[in-house]
Protein backbone atom coordinates (compact mmCIF):
# COMPACT_ATOMS: atom_id res chain seq x y z
CA UNK A 1 0.00 0.00 0.00
CA UNK A 2 1.45 3.35 -0.69
CA UNK A 3 2.15 5.47 1.84
CA UNK A 4 -0.37 8.57 1.64
CA UNK A 5 1.22 11.94 0.47
CA UNK A 6 1.09 14.58 3.40
CA UNK A 7 1.46 18.30 2.22
CA UNK A 8 2.10 21.14 4.80
CA UNK A 9 -0.39 23.07 5.16
CA UNK A 10 0.76 25.20 7.86
CA UNK A 11 2.59 27.73 5.22
CA UNK A 12 2.85 31.61 4.88
CA UNK A 13 2.65 33.11 1.80
CA UNK A 14 2.92 36.78 1.62
CA UNK A 15 -0.08 39.08 -0.10
CA UNK A 16 0.87 39.93 -3.67
CA UNK A 17 1.21 43.84 -4.12
CA UNK A 18 -1.23 45.49 -6.27
CA UNK A 19 -1.10 44.77 -9.88
CA UNK A 20 -2.57 43.14 -13.27
CA UNK A 21 -2.97 40.07 -13.70
CA UNK A 22 -3.76 37.64 -16.51
CA UNK A 23 -2.93 33.77 -17.79
CA UNK A 24 0.11 33.14 -17.46
CA UNK A 25 1.60 37.04 -16.54
CA UNK A 26 1.21 39.60 -13.69
CA UNK A 27 2.15 43.21 -14.07
CA UNK A 28 3.27 46.00 -10.97
CA UNK A 29 5.41 48.25 -10.22
CA UNK A 30 9.20 47.51 -9.93
CA UNK A 31 9.58 49.17 -6.87
CA UNK A 32 7.17 46.72 -5.13
CA UNK A 33 8.70 43.82 -6.90
CA UNK A 34 12.74 45.56 -5.11
CA UNK A 35 11.03 46.02 -2.56
CA UNK A 36 9.54 42.89 -1.80
CA UNK A 37 12.86 40.55 -2.41
CA UNK A 38 14.75 43.28 -0.23
CA UNK A 39 12.89 43.41 2.89
CA UNK A 40 13.50 39.46 2.96
CA UNK A 41 16.93 39.07 2.28
CA UNK A 42 18.56 41.93 4.19
CA UNK A 43 22.26 40.95 5.64
CA UNK A 44 22.80 42.75 8.87
CA UNK A 45 25.95 43.65 10.00
CA UNK A 46 25.80 43.42 14.21
CA UNK A 47 28.31 46.12 15.39
CA UNK A 48 27.82 44.84 18.63
CA UNK A 49 29.90 46.64 21.74
CA UNK A 50 28.41 45.78 25.11
CA UNK A 51 25.09 44.32 26.49
CA UNK A 52 22.72 44.59 23.43
CA UNK A 53 25.01 43.03 21.33
CA UNK A 54 24.70 39.48 23.77
CA UNK A 55 20.43 39.86 23.48
CA UNK A 56 21.42 39.97 19.70
CA UNK A 57 23.25 36.61 19.88
CA UNK A 58 20.02 35.29 21.62
CA UNK A 59 17.68 36.85 18.87
CA UNK A 60 20.12 35.24 16.26
CA UNK A 61 20.01 32.16 18.25
CA UNK A 62 17.93 28.89 17.41
CA UNK A 63 14.52 30.22 19.91
CA UNK A 64 14.18 33.31 18.54
CA UNK A 65 15.89 32.79 15.49
CA UNK A 66 16.58 36.50 12.55
CA UNK A 67 16.39 33.82 10.25
CA UNK A 68 12.85 33.75 10.07
CA UNK A 69 12.83 36.84 8.51
CA UNK A 70 14.94 36.47 5.78
CA UNK A 71 18.05 36.89 7.49
CA UNK A 72 20.17 33.83 7.72
CA UNK A 73 22.89 35.23 6.12
CA UNK A 74 25.00 37.99 9.05
CA UNK A 75 27.76 39.38 7.22
CA UNK A 76 30.74 40.57 8.91
CA UNK A 77 32.27 42.83 5.99
CA UNK A 78 30.43 46.35 5.64
CA UNK A 79 30.72 46.01 1.52
CA UNK A 80 28.52 43.10 1.69
CA UNK A 81 25.60 44.21 3.98
CA UNK A 82 22.26 46.11 3.98
CA UNK A 83 21.62 46.65 7.59
CA UNK A 84 24.17 48.19 10.05
CA UNK A 85 23.01 47.20 13.76
CA UNK A 86 24.73 48.98 15.99
CA UNK A 87 24.18 47.22 19.60
CA UNK A 88 25.50 49.06 22.99
CA UNK A 89 27.62 51.82 23.92
CA UNK A 90 29.56 53.93 21.45
CA UNK A 91 32.45 55.67 23.25
CA UNK A 92 33.44 59.09 21.22
CA UNK A 93 36.52 57.20 20.41
CA UNK A 94 34.67 54.57 18.59
CA UNK A 95 32.90 57.54 16.45
CA UNK A 96 35.37 57.15 13.68
CA UNK A 97 35.11 53.62 13.69
CA UNK A 98 31.94 53.64 13.32
CA UNK A 99 31.18 56.01 10.97
CA UNK A 100 34.30 54.24 8.70
CA UNK A 101 31.70 50.83 8.66
CA UNK A 102 28.86 52.78 7.42
CA UNK A 103 30.87 54.57 4.76
CA UNK A 104 32.10 51.05 3.78
CA UNK A 105 28.34 50.29 2.99
CA UNK A 106 27.13 50.16 -0.58
CA UNK A 107 23.48 52.11 -0.85
CA UNK A 108 21.24 51.19 -0.44
CA UNK A 109 22.06 50.78 3.08
CA UNK A 110 20.02 50.87 6.24
CA UNK A 111 21.26 51.90 10.04
CA UNK A 112 18.84 50.45 13.48
CA UNK A 113 20.06 51.56 16.90
CA UNK A 114 19.70 49.08 19.52
CA UNK A 115 19.23 49.91 23.18
CA UNK A 116 19.67 53.29 25.14
CA UNK A 117 23.09 53.39 24.70
CA UNK A 118 23.21 53.40 20.63
CA UNK A 119 20.16 56.07 20.50
CA UNK A 120 20.81 58.43 22.98
CA UNK A 121 23.94 57.64 25.32
CA UNK A 122 21.65 56.01 27.83
CA UNK A 123 22.86 56.29 31.21
CA UNK A 124 26.06 57.17 30.08
CA UNK A 125 25.49 60.50 30.53
CA UNK A 126 29.21 61.48 30.41
CA UNK A 127 32.08 63.28 28.38
CA UNK A 128 33.57 60.12 27.70
CA UNK A 129 30.23 58.45 25.15
CA UNK A 130 29.02 59.64 22.12
CA UNK A 131 25.55 60.88 22.83
CA UNK A 132 23.74 58.70 20.28
CA UNK A 133 24.88 57.53 17.18
CA UNK A 134 22.78 59.71 15.07
CA UNK A 135 25.40 62.25 16.19
CA UNK A 136 27.99 60.59 13.39
CA UNK A 137 25.44 58.55 11.07
CA UNK A 138 21.84 58.56 9.82
CA UNK A 139 19.34 56.51 11.92
CA UNK A 140 16.43 54.43 10.44
CA UNK A 141 14.97 52.70 13.44
CA UNK A 142 15.36 53.20 16.90
CA UNK A 143 15.04 50.18 19.56
CA UNK A 144 14.32 51.18 23.05
CA UNK A 145 15.60 49.47 26.53
CA UNK A 146 18.68 48.73 28.47
CA UNK A 147 18.89 45.78 26.98
CA UNK A 148 15.79 45.28 24.54
CA UNK A 149 14.55 42.07 24.88
CA UNK A 150 14.94 39.82 21.82
CA UNK A 151 11.33 40.14 20.58
CA UNK A 152 12.41 43.97 20.82
CA UNK A 153 15.05 43.42 18.55
CA UNK A 154 12.77 41.74 16.30
CA UNK A 155 10.41 44.41 16.15
CA UNK A 156 12.49 47.07 15.35
CA UNK A 157 13.84 44.61 12.38
CA UNK A 158 10.16 44.32 11.52
CA UNK A 159 10.31 48.13 11.33
CA UNK A 160 13.03 48.35 9.04
CA UNK A 161 11.26 45.63 6.83
CA UNK A 162 8.94 47.66 6.72
CA UNK A 163 10.48 50.56 5.41
CA UNK A 164 12.86 48.54 2.47
CA UNK A 165 9.31 47.17 1.47
CA UNK A 166 7.82 50.43 0.72
CA UNK A 167 11.29 52.69 -0.32
CA UNK A 168 10.85 54.36 -3.65
CA UNK A 169 13.59 53.50 -6.28
CA UNK A 170 14.30 57.09 -6.51
CA UNK A 171 14.55 57.52 -2.68
CA UNK A 172 18.33 57.52 -2.89
CA UNK A 173 18.78 59.65 -5.50
CA UNK A 174 16.45 62.61 -4.04
CA UNK A 175 17.57 65.76 -3.31
CA UNK A 176 16.09 65.57 0.22
CA UNK A 177 18.24 61.92 0.92
CA UNK A 178 21.15 64.35 -0.89
CA UNK A 179 20.66 66.71 1.78
CA UNK A 180 19.93 64.43 4.90
CA UNK A 181 23.74 63.01 3.91
CA UNK A 182 24.92 66.54 3.30
CA UNK A 183 23.98 67.23 7.17
CA UNK A 184 26.52 64.36 8.12
CA UNK A 185 28.92 64.87 6.12
CA UNK A 186 28.92 62.06 3.58
CA UNK A 187 28.57 62.71 -0.06
CA UNK B 1 52.59 51.22 62.84
CA UNK B 2 53.17 47.40 62.27
CA UNK B 3 57.46 46.74 62.47
CA UNK B 4 57.90 46.73 58.80
CA UNK B 5 56.81 50.31 57.74
CA UNK B 6 58.69 51.41 60.84
CA UNK B 7 61.80 50.46 59.40
CA UNK B 8 60.99 51.95 56.32
CA UNK B 9 59.89 55.56 57.75
CA UNK B 10 63.24 54.87 59.58
CA UNK B 11 65.18 54.57 57.05
CA UNK B 12 63.69 57.49 54.35
CA UNK B 13 63.76 59.67 57.57
CA UNK B 14 67.75 58.99 57.77
CA UNK B 15 68.43 59.65 54.47
CA UNK B 16 65.78 62.38 53.47
CA UNK B 17 65.60 63.96 56.88
CA UNK B 18 62.68 66.61 56.47
CA UNK B 19 61.84 66.29 53.40
CA UNK B 20 59.85 63.65 53.70
CA UNK B 21 57.07 63.84 55.99
CA UNK B 22 52.95 63.09 56.43
CA UNK B 23 53.82 59.24 57.19
CA UNK B 24 49.93 57.62 57.49
CA UNK B 25 49.24 54.01 57.60
CA UNK B 26 46.24 53.00 55.99
CA UNK B 27 45.17 49.36 55.36
CA UNK B 28 48.38 48.45 56.54
CA UNK B 29 50.52 49.97 53.86
CA UNK B 30 52.51 53.42 54.56
CA UNK B 31 51.62 56.27 52.63
CA UNK B 32 53.79 59.78 52.94
CA UNK B 33 54.66 62.92 51.18
CA UNK B 34 57.67 64.19 50.00
CA UNK B 35 58.84 67.32 47.27
CA UNK B 36 58.09 67.56 43.63
CA UNK B 37 62.16 67.93 43.02
CA UNK B 38 62.91 64.49 44.85
CA UNK B 39 60.02 62.24 43.75
CA UNK B 40 62.62 60.43 41.58
CA UNK B 41 65.26 60.05 44.23
CA UNK B 42 63.21 58.92 46.70
CA UNK B 43 62.24 56.26 44.02
CA UNK B 44 65.75 55.47 43.24
CA UNK B 45 66.61 55.25 46.63
CA UNK B 46 63.28 52.85 47.37
CA UNK B 47 64.40 50.42 44.42
CA UNK B 48 67.92 50.33 45.11
CA UNK B 49 68.07 49.87 48.97
CA UNK B 50 69.37 46.42 49.56
CA UNK B 51 66.70 46.20 52.45
CA UNK B 52 63.58 47.97 50.66
CA UNK B 53 63.70 46.81 47.42
CA UNK B 54 60.45 48.10 45.78
CA UNK B 55 61.17 46.94 42.00
CA UNK B 56 57.77 47.20 41.37
CA UNK B 57 55.55 50.37 39.71
CA UNK B 58 51.80 48.73 40.54
CA UNK B 59 50.31 52.18 39.51
CA UNK B 60 50.67 55.89 39.16
CA UNK B 61 48.28 58.25 39.10
CA UNK B 62 46.86 61.83 40.20
CA UNK B 63 43.84 62.83 42.77
CA UNK B 64 42.61 66.44 42.46
CA UNK B 65 41.77 68.54 45.74
CA UNK B 66 40.34 71.66 44.20
CA UNK B 67 40.25 73.60 47.85
CA UNK B 68 44.20 72.93 49.10
CA UNK B 69 45.62 75.97 47.43
CA UNK B 70 48.96 75.58 45.55
CA UNK B 71 48.81 72.40 46.15
CA UNK B 72 45.95 70.88 44.10
CA UNK B 73 47.31 67.77 42.40
CA UNK B 74 48.67 65.10 44.11
CA UNK B 75 49.99 62.38 41.97
CA UNK B 76 50.73 59.17 43.66
CA UNK B 77 53.24 56.69 43.41
CA UNK B 78 52.31 52.57 44.58
CA UNK B 79 55.19 50.59 44.61
CA UNK B 80 55.59 47.00 45.84
CA UNK B 81 58.13 44.90 47.14
CA UNK B 82 57.85 41.63 45.70
CA UNK B 83 60.26 39.84 47.37
CA UNK B 84 58.49 40.44 50.97
CA UNK B 85 55.40 41.48 49.55
CA UNK B 86 55.08 44.94 51.23
CA UNK B 87 53.51 48.08 49.02
CA UNK B 88 53.97 51.91 49.66
CA UNK B 89 52.33 54.78 48.71
CA UNK B 90 54.16 57.76 47.67
CA UNK B 91 52.71 61.10 47.50
CA UNK B 92 53.88 64.49 45.84
CA UNK B 93 51.68 67.54 45.83
CA UNK B 94 52.51 69.87 43.03
CA UNK B 95 50.72 73.52 42.28
CA UNK B 96 47.83 73.16 39.43
CA UNK B 97 48.87 76.38 37.89
CA UNK B 98 52.48 75.15 36.90
CA UNK B 99 51.93 70.97 36.36
CA UNK B 100 54.96 69.92 35.70
CA UNK B 101 56.84 67.05 37.74
CA UNK B 102 59.51 64.43 36.33
CA UNK B 103 59.25 61.53 34.42
CA UNK B 104 59.56 58.22 35.95
CA UNK B 105 60.21 56.48 32.87
CA UNK B 106 63.47 56.13 32.82
CA UNK B 107 63.33 54.30 36.18
CA UNK B 108 60.43 52.34 35.12
CA UNK B 109 59.50 51.43 31.76
CA UNK B 110 55.57 50.93 33.20
CA UNK B 111 55.41 54.54 33.95
CA UNK B 112 54.91 55.46 30.12
CA UNK B 113 51.63 54.56 29.56
CA UNK B 114 50.79 54.94 33.22
CA UNK B 115 52.00 58.82 33.13
CA UNK B 116 50.32 59.26 29.70
CA UNK B 117 46.74 58.37 31.45
CA UNK B 118 47.86 60.50 33.71
CA UNK B 119 48.48 63.27 31.47
CA UNK B 120 45.21 62.84 29.65
CA UNK B 121 43.09 63.00 32.54
CA UNK B 122 44.58 65.67 35.04
CA UNK B 123 47.01 67.59 32.94
CA UNK B 124 50.12 66.77 34.66
CA UNK B 125 52.86 67.77 32.57
CA UNK B 126 55.58 64.91 32.81
CA UNK B 127 59.59 66.40 31.99
CA UNK B 128 61.02 64.17 30.48
CA UNK B 129 58.35 61.44 29.04
CA UNK B 130 59.10 59.92 24.99
CA UNK B 131 55.83 60.29 23.91
CA UNK B 132 53.25 62.99 26.21
CA UNK B 133 49.81 62.64 24.40
CA UNK B 134 46.19 61.59 25.19
CA UNK B 135 45.69 57.33 25.80
CA UNK B 136 42.57 56.81 26.24
CA UNK B 137 39.91 59.95 25.49
CA UNK B 138 39.66 61.62 22.18
CA UNK B 139 42.67 63.15 21.18
CA UNK B 140 40.40 66.52 20.02
CA UNK B 141 39.30 66.65 23.20
CA UNK B 142 40.80 70.30 25.02
CA UNK B 143 40.58 69.85 28.74
CA UNK B 144 41.14 67.27 31.18
CA UNK B 145 38.40 65.41 32.67
CA UNK B 146 39.10 64.60 35.85
CA UNK B 147 39.67 67.44 37.18
CA UNK B 148 37.30 68.79 39.67
CA UNK B 149 36.09 72.65 37.60
CA UNK B 150 34.67 70.27 34.69
CA UNK B 151 31.47 68.29 35.00
CA UNK B 152 31.30 65.45 34.01
CA UNK B 153 28.50 65.09 31.89
CA UNK B 154 28.59 65.51 27.97
CA UNK B 155 27.87 69.18 27.39
CA UNK B 156 27.08 68.52 23.62
CA UNK B 157 23.94 66.65 24.46
CA UNK B 158 20.49 68.39 24.00
CA UNK B 159 17.63 66.32 23.98
CA UNK B 160 17.72 65.65 27.69
CA UNK B 161 16.04 67.81 30.23
CA UNK B 162 18.42 68.73 32.97
CA UNK B 163 15.93 68.97 35.33
CA UNK B 164 14.37 65.16 34.88
CA UNK B 165 18.12 63.68 34.38
CA UNK B 166 19.76 65.75 37.96
CA UNK B 167 22.11 67.96 36.08
CA UNK B 168 21.43 71.31 37.54
CA UNK B 169 18.34 72.42 38.59
CA UNK B 170 16.33 71.49 41.56
CA UNK B 171 15.52 68.07 42.45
Amino acid sequence: MPRPVRFNTKIKTIEKPEGYEGEGFFATNLDKVVGLARKKSIWPLPFATSCCGIEFMATMGSHYDLARFGSERVGFSPRQCDLLMVMGTIAKKMGPVLRQVYLQMAEPRWVIAVGACASSGGIFDTYSVLQGIDQIIPVDVYVPGCPPRPEAILDGFMKIQELVGKESLRRRTSEKYKALMESYGIQ
Amino acid sequence: MSPKNDIIKQKLQEKFGDQVCDFQETYGILSFETDKELNLKLIQFLYDDAELQFKFLTDLCAVHYPDQAERELAIVYHLHNLVENIRIRVKVYININHPNIYTATKLFEAANWMERETHDFYGINFIGHPNLKRILNVEEMDYFPMRKNYPLEDQTRIDKDDEMFGRGGNF
